[in-house]
């Protein structure tokens, strides 16, 4: 499988990542060997087989429909790089998906 | 103070007597750690401020007084967490990780936060954004990763304990990188609410330690089911302390073929054949047995961690906590600088591997052929668990490498790896207890058991250490 | 030429619970910004989600209400975007095994009966709220993060934009009856997404679809279909082609406007979410819920007109709203006539509440009182009139009928032996009237009437009174 710059690009779109052109080039190269090496798995032979996505030893658990109050919005809050009057203040939202 | 010479029992013997107060060991502690840091660089934060528990009870506790470390990949309330990244270099949590309430509860003493690979990706920890650790053995040589800091702070004295996370080997590779005991739990044997998620079907927090007891003692306090984390077993938590002090007859004991080949390392296989030939002869049953598998794991791994890391690290976007970088003019703008600047190269490689393996074309190829190899694996796994009790082989193909001698080529990083991921996709306990030298740095020796059966991992290594002696050995790195 | 439309929905309803679906944060309305929130919502790093087993419980009422196929294998997926309003940059969500497939619900257009099919259905999380400042600035509140909601998705069985209206009324009405959503447009606990797509008649392939989302109310949905319609019709017959797109409904032109252009998939990197495991959902647990819910309105409009012998029109009336028809069951329930406990509810109450402005919940009155109001009119207790003035200090006050009947003195006055003397003497005073009587005028005895009633402020039960005046003029 060819990965192109194109296809990095696309990639660092979805991830929310930048690279400038010199990172660019190595990061097309690193995944073009990273994902050489991933193709090696279509070598075996999976008909039938389900997948295994975790390795956990019973159904999920369920809580009680009971409200809890953890933390005070203070305590949330103290982390918070910008906030005003109790929200998280972010730069001005334009439209979802914009940059999809 | 430092503890080469000690262990949980030794100290918690001292404390009850009367004849070290906990006061003056937490002080010293932290003082030796402080001093110790200059040359290893081991931990991320130092708490200047650590203080015993109060009313300190040392027949109920073994490890009241105690002081650990903690890999700062776990949540500690009001004590910066930083993951090892750029990201979360200014974060204080504002509650506790479950182990470390259960381990407040035991009355053990925090010191402070251990260095680590960022976010737990590495082998070396390189890839931290507070610089690399130094292995005790030889300062010019890695300590492994990504636990790197927990486990040279053990080998070198600095704390008897620390807590590790292993994703694919990050307590066991540097624990046989250090010289000292390593164990990654059978997955849900222990709570993650508050480990910092990495890959969540494959994270597991553990302990290391010198001695196979001490992590036995700290895995009966931290292991148990748990409220906050629902895929952590409810099965019955044994006193793994039991199993310590027996012996190996009658066991038996499968080495795949896979795990000797001519790929590891002539010492580390002779090393690591001593200690079968030891166990072959008092009494175990040795059985050949092959994981033909064992080339894919690599792949297999890099796919499901990256794509799960991907995911688990997209809320790390500039908005509710962490960095989020200057001079942005729009919402984009946020995401995309404070996720580049905040993140370091590798992670940024598992990102970027992660989402493409996610993405639409991408899915079934990767992601989910992937997942489906998965099941390949864990059926060699169990297939060989049908007639043997335990695996056993190297824990790494080679002794650690020099500092920078593979960073810049992540193939071979990662490849690194290769003899520990399958615990993992699996999840299966594993750990690794030292079995001598190569070169003059500790060879790993990996013991493997079935899901919740941790308790004949401790038999095995106890058995071994009390052989070998290992902890008696100071590192090289710490004679000067 | 000749069009087909095909249309599609997806609806959100929010799950009625007391906690969130992954973290055990309240469901509140109006609280401050971010005070009903913790680390879960907050998504800090190493928090995991725990699932809130009424949020399954009440899906199931959604799929069984709408005769869904529950999957016995349900998981989580994550649905990967970044957007402030959602903290993880994911959406926990069902993609791969959702909860139910292939209900139906059916409904009546122009007096004609269809069945419309249900895609499937699953539950997820709702995000945060963004408010937009006008200083560059947007404001984040993760109140509403993690408020669970179930997502059904419909069949493209519906080719009208009258279909599409009764498609939706009868599904809330549907999950309404469950009691598993309040399903309020107006407070966003029911949120609808549309998309049309018309061909040429006669071709198979379907159209380019085009989206419209978060309508505010099923008329605009049914007059933005209609344009779209329209719309589409004349960009066809002009030779153009249908953008994919979103657009959206303007109120005052009643236009759909472009919103934007979609160019390929969003790609959101659906993936089995690792921190849940699996749940099987087991028959005995299905068959539980099943018994435990609340009659269906179907089923009431049965029992209401073929036991009760209400009309079909006061039945419908009734269970316009689950509220409505519930205080009816329990007034009935508290042994009112059901026939006059209708009229009452559809007449007085509902007058009521229109001219106040309120709903059941915000009035004193309840079933019982109006029960027992009932009564003492069926006995004679009080009159009709009187009833009047009871029920409006009841409503107002909560006062008990029987109680204020009594304490102010409103008992009818039904005893002859009370009566007979005031109706003697009435007509002894009236002698014209009973020349009236005698030669037919009926009209005689209604100004008697009104004279006793005057007489004892409106205490006296006229059917008795009306008696004793017929006896007396007849006698004479």
């Amino acid at each position: 499988m060819k990965i192109t710059e194109d296809t990095i690009k696309h990639v660092a779109i979805l991830s929310r990542l930048e690279f400038d052109d010199k990172e660019l080039g190595k990061m097309t190269k690193q995944m073009g060997s990273i994902i050489n090496m991933a193709d090696q798995l279509s070598e075996v032979d999976t008909k039938g087989v389900p997948e295994t996505v975790q390795v956990v030893d019973r159904d999920t658990v369920f809580r009680d429909d009971k409200p809890e109050h953890w933390q005070d919005r203070e305590d949330l809050m103290k982390n918070a790089p910008a906030k005003a009057n109790g929200f998280i203040k972010v730069p001005v939202i334009i439209n979802k998906d914009d940059d999809q | 103070m430092n503890y080469l010479n000690e262990n949980i029992d030794s100290l918690n013997k001292k404390l009850a007597n009367g004849s070290l107060s906990a006061d003056k060991l937490t002080k010293d502690t932290v003082a030796n750690i402080k001093d110790e840091n200059k040359k290893l660089n081991a931990w991320i934060t130092v708490a200047d401020d650590a203080k015993p528990a109060e009313n300190l009870d040392f027949s109920k506790n073994k490890l009241a007084g105690i002081p650990i470390g903690i890999k700062d990949n776990i949540t500690t309330k009001g004590v910066k967490t930083t993951a090892a990244s750029h990201m979360l270099y200014n974060y204080v949590p504002v509650f506790d990780a479950t182990v470390i309430s259960k381990l407040k509860k035991a009355q053990a003493t925090f010191v402070g936060k251990t260095n680590m690979d960022e976010f737990a990706m590495g082998s070396s920890t390189e890839h931290s954004y507070y610089g690399p650790t130094h292995n005790p053995w030889n300062l010019d040589k890695v300590p492994g990763g990504s636990s790197g800091g927990s486990a040279a702070a053990v080998a070198s004295g600095q704390v008897v304990a620390a807590l590790g996370s292993d994703t694919g080997g990050s307590i066991r590779q540097p624990a046989a990188f250090n010289g000292i005991f390593g164990i990654k739990p059978t997955y849900g044997r222990v709570s993650r609410w508050g480990l910092i998620a990495f890959s969540s079907s494959l994270d597991q927090i553990g302990v290391l330690t010198k001695r196979a007891k001490d992590s036995a003692e700290i895995l009966n306090v931290i292991a148990g089911s748990d409220d906050r984390d629902s895929t952590v077993s409810e099965k019955e938590v044994p006193d793994f302390t039991s199993f310590i002090g027996q012996g190996v007859k009658g066991l038996r004991i499968g080495v795949p073929k896979e795990y000797m080949s001519d790929a590891v390392d002539e010492k580390v296989r002779a090393a690591v054949q001593k200690q079968i030939d030891f166990l072959k002869a008092n009494g175990a049953i040795i059985n050949k047995v092959s994981l033909p598998l064992t080339k894919y794991v690599v792949p297999t791994y890099y796919i499901i961690a990256s794509s799960e890391a991907s995911s688990n690290l997209q809320r790390y976007d500039g908005i509710r906590y962490g960095y989020r970088a200057k001079d942005t003019k729009s919402l984009v703008d946020v995401y995309v600088k404070s996720r580049s600047e905040g993140f370091g190269p590798e992670v940024k490689r598992r990102i970027m591997l992660g989402s493409f393996a996610l993405s639409a074309g991408s899915y079934d190829k990767f992601f989910k052929q992937a997942a489906k190899v998965r099941t390949l694996i864990c059926n060699e796994f169990d297939k060989i668990f049908a007639d043997n009790d335990i695996i056993v082989g190297p824990t790494t193909t080679t002794p650690a490498f020099d500092i920078g001698s593979e960073i810049s080529d992540p193939i071979k990083m990662y490849n690194n790896d290769i003899l520990t991921i399958s615990a993992n996709l699996a999840g299966i306990p594993a750990a690794s207890v030292p079995a001598g030298l190569a070169d003059g740095m500790p060879v790993g020796f990996q013991i493997m058991a079935k899901r919740f059966d941790e308790g004949n991992i401790f038999r095995v290594a106890d058995f071994i250490e009390r052989n070998n002696k290992f902890y008696e050995k100071t590192p090289s790195g710490m004679e000067d | 030429m000749n069009f087909k439309s095909t249309i599609g929905f997806e609806v959100h309803f929010e799950l009625k619970t007391k906690s969130k679906i992954f973290s055990p944060s309240p469901v509140t309305y109006g609280a401050k910004p971010n005070t009903a929130t913790n680390v879960i919502d907050w998504a800090m790093p190493g928090v995991l989600p725990y699932v809130n087993k009424n949020v399954y419980r009440l899906g199931i009422m959604v799929a069984l209400a709408t005769h869904a196929h529950i999957l016995p294998n349900t998981h989580f997926d994550r649905k990967n975007y970044y957007y402030p309003d959602s903290p993880k940059a994911y959406q926990i969500t069902q993609f791969f095994q959702p909860l139910a497939r292939d209900g139906y619900v059916d409904i009546e257009v122009h007096g004609k009966k269809k069945r419309i099919g249900i895609h499937e259905m699953h539950i997820e999380e709702d995000a945060g709220k963004n408010a937009h400042g006008t200083n560059g600035y947007s404001y984040v509140d993760l109140n509403r993060q993690g408020v669970p909601l179930i997502e059904v998705v419909s069949e493209p069985d519906i080719t009208d934009p009258d279909e599409g209206y009764a498609y939706l009324e009868k599904l809330r009405k549907v999950v309404q009856f469950t009691g598993a959503s309040d399903v309020k447009m107006e407070e966003g606990s029911m949120r609808v997404d549309t998309n049309i797509s018309i061909r040429p008649a006669g071709q198979k392939k379907l159209g380019t679809k085009v989206e419209m989302k978060n309508l505010n109310s099923f008329e605009h949905v049914r007059k933005s279909l209609a344009y779209e319609e329209k719309r589409q019709q004349q960009v066809l017959l002009s030779g153009g082609r249908v953008q994919s797109s979103t657009r959206r409904f303007d109120e005052a032109s009643g236009k759909t406007v472009l919103e934007r252009v979609k160019e390929g998939d969003a790609d959101y990197r659906y993936f089995p979410e690792p921190d849940l495991a699996p749940y099987h959902i087991s028959q005995d647990w299905v068959d539980k819920i099943a018994k435990e819910m609340p009659t269906s309105a179907e089923d009431r409009y049965d029992e209401y007109v073929n036991k009760f012998g209400l009309k079909p029109y006061d039945a419908n009336v009734l269970l316009q709203t689950k509220e409505s028809s519930d205080f009816f069951d329990k007034a009935v329930a508290a042994g009112a006539d059901p026939r006059l406990a209708a009229n009452w509810m559809n007449t007085q109450v509902n007058g009521y509440l229109n001219d106040n402005r309120v709903s059941l919940s915000d009035i004193k009155l309840t079933p019982e009182h109006l029960a027992a109001m009932i009564k003492l009119i069926k006995d004679g207790t009080i009159s009709s009139k009187i009833a009047k003035k009871v029920f409006a200090e009841t409503i107002t006050k909560g006062t008990d009928p029987k109680k204020y009947v009594e304490d102010k003195g409103m008992v009818q006055l039904s005893d002859t032996s009370v009566l007979q003397p005031m109706v003697t003497k009435v007509v002894d005073a009236n002698p014209q009237s009973v020349e009236d009587f005698k030669n037919g005028k009926d009209r005689a005895i209604g100004y008697l009437v009104g004279q006793i009633m005057k007489q004892t402020r409106g205490k006296a039960n006229p059917k008795v009174v009306n008696k004793l005046l017929n006896q007396e003029l007849q006698s004479r």
